[in-house]
């Protein structure tokens, strides 16, 4: 089994009266891909703010490559790339121009800088626009390079603070198949997100976090056997229905149900976690006739990372 | 080191890449000491007044007496044949109806009687009616007009000073018993005498007297040497502000953030940021004076004490800026109270009405601007003075600088959780 390159015990991190992080516990193996899965405001950006050595921690202790944050900050900053959740680029200068810089950060120089330059380019698939201006770019493209600038110096242990947010389905693909590259070239990533498919998609182990708490820790087959067998059903109201109050008041009555483990209203869709779907059904659809509830269709998925999150917290991911 | 200089430059690229910034820091300022410089006359050709010349002037004098053929000839002297352009009329009203018309600068009327309101009559001992000397001047040339006005001006104060002195002469003589009081009014007609004779012997008793200061005779005052140098520091001050607000961006933008996590030290970011600020005043101001040579053929003066000078004013405006960065919580904040300090230490600090202009708690407050201080190293450089010349304008920018940055360290360090 790989060593842990990243080892938290008990941090903490608090504002006045406020927990930010309530001492969490986790620890990252070399080579892994390690996601911090949770809502917005569950604390993942405060945590990696820490490990970055950019907050000091109310308590608790926390070591990367066997340097103690916050004290060896400037060794542990050597070994880590952070690609932060906004897009931290110079707007005026080139993408070329951005790499030097953020190289020379990095203590990097001359032809190993330049090499280093054209390696990062190709990689995220910006060659062809090295030279032009990122204020040009796109939000998809500005994103690579905010990815491409964490790589610069080959960093042993690479945090990725939420970095789909907010851009098109073709640009996300192509930092999730990155990131995937980044696994197989033997890098080490914490991965931020609240999107329970990057999670499951890239991760060798996630950590649920909400609430500045770290509620699960495991592979996703260990996580999901949290909620057993159990299976999700997705309702879809029909004529209008299943929007704010409808979808939670048809959740509220099926909540009832004895077949019914769990069940809540996610945008406007119908969410009940249950032992069996084939038991179920019968009982939902006679329900609804009998309550004059239209049902367009129903999802039948396996468990998830949602499901567990809702299992967890009786909340869905993304509220 | 290598660090503070690779983000110092790095902020100096963009600065010089922001457009909007280029225009304020180099088009702004070089377009209007061209305005200026028009509305001097200083392109209508070489004079030795730098530019003021030719000021068109009618004289009317309806004096009978001495003084007013004095005031004449006064302004047809050769002292101020190059400055004014005067001519005689007898037609007040008509000279009036010029200066209206913009034809002319002012018109200066000696009224009837002012010699008798000034010198007593030989025979009777006594003064006529009191006469003043009427200046009808154009507001469209305050400058023309300023210089008619100045010259009647002094002209009537030595009038007054010496009627003044005769009668103290006259006192005094008296009080100490050297001349009866019966003698008073042959000594007040012997003093008038001198005043009536003088003008035909060819010695005026009012002279002209323009003094160059300076070693190089050939320095004067030149309004396009002057307006270059007020816009070049007036527009410093927005230089650095955009300096300051760029600290507050980039803790915005998350550049600032980044920073911290690479194996960089605050010391370096903020030195970085510092130095940054300094080297994008001190260019500005560089290529304005490269500029101004080239187009306008302005002679800055010692170029070693130019360079110091220019050094010191960007480090003290740029502990300026700093501040503003220490004390502000926004970029819009910045730039409100940046563009606020940029207008206050340009008039303050003579960047456009000459500090000789101000009189009592104005001429002490303006010395807490970088303007004042640079503005008069400048004038001193201008007028063929060194780098020795202006150690007291440099010492007092360094210290500046020196004051606001401690400051500044103070405020951020009390901040930086918060801008982290």
């Amino acid at each position: 089994m790989a060593e842990p390159i990243l080892t938290t015990k008990d941090l903490k991190k608090q504002y006045g009266a406020f927990e930010a992080v309530k001492g969490i516990s986790f620890n990252v193996l070399r080579g892994e891909i390690f996601s911090l899965l949770g809502p917005n405001g569950a604390g993942k950006t405060t945590t990696i703010s820490m490990l970055s050595c950019l907050l000091e921690p109310t308590s608790g202790e926390a070591e990367v490559n066997g340097h103690k944050i916050p004290k060896e900050a400037m060794a542990v900053k050597k070994v880590i790339g952070v690609v932060p959740q906004e897009i931290a680029l110079y707007d005026t200068l080139t993408a070329k121009q951005n790499l030097v810089f953020w190289g020379q950060m990095y203590d990097m120089s001359g032809k190993a800088l330049d090499n280093r330059i054209t390696e990062v380019l190709e990689q995220i698939g910006l060659t062809e626009r090295a030279n032009d201006r990122v204020e040009t770019f796109s939000g998809g493209m500005k994103r690579r390079l905010n990815i491409g600038v964490g790589l610069m110096h080959k960093p042993q242990l690479l945090f990725m603070d939420e970095p789909t947010v907010g851009i098109d389905p073709q640009s996300r693909r192509r930092i999730l198949d990155t990131v995937q590259d980044l696994k197989g070239q033997g890098m080490t990533v914490l991965y931020t997100t609240h999107y329970m498919e990057e999670a499951e998609e890239l991760s060798d182990r996630v950590g649920i976090i909400d609430h500045g708490k770290l509620i699960a820790l495991g592979t996703q087959k260990e996580l999901t056997r949290l909620v057993g067998e159990q299976e999700t059903l997705r309702l879809h109201l029909g004529d209008g229905l299943g929007q704010g109050d409808s979808a939670e008041k048809t959740a509220e009555a099926l909540q009832t149900l004895p077949q019914v483990i769990l069940a809540g209203a996610v945008n406007g869709e119908v969410v009940l976690t249950v032992e069996a779907a084939a038991e179920a059904l019968p009982a939902i659809v006679s329900w609804a006739n009998g309550a004059n509830v239209r049902i367009r269709s129903i999802d039948i998925e396996e468990p998830n990372l949602e499901a567990v999150f809702l299992h967890l917290t009786g909340r869905a991911l993304r509220d | 080191m290598k660090k503070i200089l690779i983000i110092g430059w790095k902020d100096l690229i963009v600065t010089f890449r922001d457009r909007a910034a280029l225009i304020m820091m180099l088009a702004a300022p070089l377009a209007l000491t061209v305005g200026l410089g028009f509305v001097t006359g200083s392109f209508s050709g070489n004079s030795d007044n730098g530019g003021i010349q030719d000021i068109p002037v009618a004289v009317v004098n309806q004096d009978e007496g001495e003084l007013g053929a004095v005031l004449v000839e006064t302004f047809n002297s050769p002292e101020l044949a190059g400055l004014l352009e005067p001519a005689m009329t007898a037609d007040p009203i008509q000279a009036k109806l010029q200066v209206d018309n913009d034809e002319l600068a002012a018109v200066v009327i000696i009224p009837a009687g002012f010699s008798g309101s000034v010198i007593p009559d030989q025979e009777t001992g006594e003064l006529s009616e009191a006469a003043s000397i009427e200046v009808y001047s154009s507001p469209a040339r305050p400058i023309g007009s300023g210089v008619v006005q100045s010259i009647v001006t002094g002209f009537v104060n030595q009038v007054e000073t010496g009627v003044l002195s005769g009668e103290v002469a006259i006192t005094q003589l008296v009080t100490s018993g050297l001349i009866a009081v019966q003698d008073i009014p042959q000594v007040v007609e012997q003093v008038s005498g001198r005043l009536q004779t003088a003008p035909q012997s060819g010695a005026s008793p009012i002279t002209i007297n323009r003094a160059t200061s300076g070693l190089n005779s050939e320095q004067s005052f030149n309004p396009i040497a002057f307006f270059a140098t007020g816009m070049a520091v007036f527009f410093l001050m927005y230089t650095v502000t955009i300096g300051g607000r760029s600290i507050l961006a980039e803790r915005n933008d998350g550049t600032l953030r980044r920073l911290l996590v690479t194996p960089t030290t605050t010391v370096q970011v903020l030195g970085g940021k510092v130095l940054g600020i300094f080297m994008s005043g001190f260019a500005q101001v560089g290529l304005l004076i490269l500029g101004t040579t080239l187009v306008f053929n302005l002679n800055w003066g010692d170029p070693l004490g130019v360079v110091v000078l220019v050094a010191a004013v960007s480090a003290a405006a740029t502990g300026w800026g700093l501040l503003l960065a220490g004390i502000a919580k926004t970029t819009n904040h910045v730039a409100s109270v940046g563009t606020a300090l940029m207008l206050t230490f340009g008039i303050l600090g003579g960047s456009f009405i000459p500090a000789e202009s101000f009189t009592g708690p104005l001429q002490s407050l303006r010395l807490i601007t970088p303007n004042a201080w640079a503005m008069d190293g400048f004038n001193l450089l201008n007028t063929g003075r060194t780098l020795a010349d202006i150690v007291g304008p440099v010492v007092a920018l360094v210290v500046m600088a020196a004051v606001l940055f401690a400051v500044a360290v103070f405020l951020f360090r009390r901040r930086w959780a918060s801008m982290v």
